[in-house]
């Protein structure tokens, strides 16, 4: 890909997030994806490619009334819209389409008209035999299971797990949009109610509804027009495993390192010049993996990272800065949310804005450690 | 001890062999006869070689613990609180199961504890392995 060519244009979220039981999913969905376009100053007829998740491009490109000449139905789970922004850049670069909006919508905690999912899976699948006989019937007994492991490997406490959320509640306690915003100690999360040990519920993501859409162009044309562009200056993706237990090494995610990989080497850019980072975080672990597997730290070391305040207010690599899954919202599928505050922070319109930040990474899983996508963004080329 | 209302397997063509295999109180995994790697999940052909002169052979049933969560919450089936785990089966396999005859806390789940196979017998059809501590002769 093209270093810079393509830009994000328009960047807007659901006009309400939280608990909003009278919207369905769908409408969520198109509320986001209207706000965006009227964010990038365009009509929905500007728009000629379309890319969702969790609902289908055709319904909804026919909901919104667009013709599409390109459309992305990459559904992996929470990372698909990183997917989407990746495969997009590759189509407008190719000439395929122009315009894209990518776009999500979902009544994770409402489940108001929620299209059929991936759960249950199927008796036959590899998941319905293997893993859900045995009671893996949930994100908070499925993706935590690899955590035991991870701690013993490197010698961590659930005490030091504990303070992934406890900052990032930090983070959230200056985004009036969070979900959850009252400041939380190491204390309160151990006391908490245990859903799966070693996880407490203030381990785990809220359920939440909202819906979040981006619009895409190349940067060319993203010049004259409304918003500061966004540049995509590099991506990376790629997929591990269905079944958590076939995971190849509970303490470091393949997906991770290879989209991360791609990620920096076709951006060119260096973790020194990273000013910020997304890291998709349904649960307390999930930063921990994302800043070993993404390089930002060596392997078990990113507990030390967080617990000396680096990803912290005030810290050198701000991380989750929306207060992230775990306290912003999470829908089920959260990687738009994390693009939405990568975008923010280029900006400088962020609640917790990042003084000066120029390159912003957004990483994002899908599934349990299933998928992976990452994404560079920098507001100059 | 059966336990209804659990979310059973259906075997397929590929996987057969191996819930046949537990029906009969067997656990059996596939082994390539060029790269002599056992894998799992079943599949007619070797994932690390790609090679299909592949052979069913049973497993010892013995293991370790790799990692685990222990849920409070009830799963179809099965009350809470129920260890789910993974475990590293001596040929080298990983799969997902349930610690039983043992309490779930985790003081009795020390990763690597040496663990053996249980068969769990649920319908006519479906036998799941679960495993248990290792009981010394």
């Amino acid at each position: 890909m093209k270093r810079g060519a393509v830009a994000v244009v328009g960047a807007a979220e659901s006009t309400r997030m939280g608990v909003i039981p009278d919207v369905s999913q769908l409408q969520l969905n198109a509320d986001a994806a209207l706000n965006a376009i009227r964010d990038a100053g365009l009509k929905p007829s500007d728009i000629d490619g379309v890319a969702t998740a969790g609902e289908s491009p055709v319904t909804l490109a026919q909901y919104l009334n667009i013709t599409p000449k390109w459309i992305d139905g990459t559904g992996v789970g929470g990372c698909s819209f990183l997917m989407h922004v990746r495969h997009a850049v590759a189509a407008i670069e190719a000439g395929l389409c122009t315009t894209v909006l990518i776009s999500h919508g979902e009544s994770g905690k409402s489940r108001v008209a929620p299209p059929a999912g991936p759960w249950p899976p199927t008796r036959s699948s590899w998941p319905g035999q293997f893993e859900t006989p045995y009671g893996a019937v949930s994100p908070p007994t499925m993706f935590t299971v690899p955590v035991m492991r991870y701690l013993k490997t490197y010698g961590i406490t659930r005490e030091q797990l504990a303070m992934v959320p406890v900052v990032q509640r930090e983070w959230a306690q200056r985004n009036p949009r969070a979900f959850f915003r009252d400041p939380i100690t190491v204390d309160d999360v151990l006391a908490a109610k245990t859903i799966a040990y070693p996880f407490t519920i203030l381990m785990c993501c809220p359920q939440t509804d909202g819906g979040g859409a981006l619009i895409l162009t190349s940067s060319e044309r993203a010049k004259d027009m409304l918003r500061p562009p966004v540049y995509i200056l590099g991506a990376g993706e790629s997929t591990e495993s269905i079944l958590i237990s076939q995971m190849a090494d509970f303490s470091s995610s393949r997906a991770f390192r290879v989209s991360g990989q791609q990620a920096f080497a076709s951006s060119g850019i260096s973790h020194a010049e990273v000013d910020h980072l997304m890291v998709y975080d349904a649960f307390a672990h999930l930063p921990l993996y994302g800043l070993e597997d993404l390089g930002f730290c060596q392997p078990g070391e990113a507990a030390e990272f967080i617990a000396e305040r680096n990803t912290a207010p005030g810290g050198k690599l701000p991380v989750n800065t929306n207060g992230g899954g775990l306290s912003y919202m999470h829908s089920g599928m959260y990687g738009m949310y994390a693009l939405q505050e990568s975008v923010r922070q280029m900006r400088g319109i962020a609640p917790a804005q990042v003084e000066g930040a120029r390159v912003s990474v957004c990483h994002g899983v899908g599934g349990m450690f299933s998928a992976a996508a990452t994404i560079v963004f920098s507001n100059e080329l | 001890m059966t336990t209804p209302g659990r979310m059973l397997p259906q075997p397929t063509p590929e996987s057969a062999h191996f819930w046949e295999g537990t029906r009969l109180q067997e656990l059996r995994l596939q082994r390539c006869r060029h790269c002599h790697e056992h894998y799992f999940p079943p599949r007619p052909f070797c994932p690390h070689c790609h090679g299909q002169d592949i052979e069913v052979v049973r497993a010892s049933g013995k293991a370790t613990l790799y990692s685990y969560v222990i849920s409070q919450r009830p799963a179809p089936g099965i009350e809470a609180p129920y260890v789910l785990a993974v475990v590293e089966l001596e040929e080298g396999p990983r799969m997902m199961t349930n610690i039983v005859d043992c309490p779930a806390r985790p003081e009795s789940l020390p990763l690597d504890m040496p663990l053996e196979v249980h068969f769990d017998r649920q319908s006519e059809e479906i036998t799941l392995p679960m495993f248990r501590p290792e009981v010394k002769a």
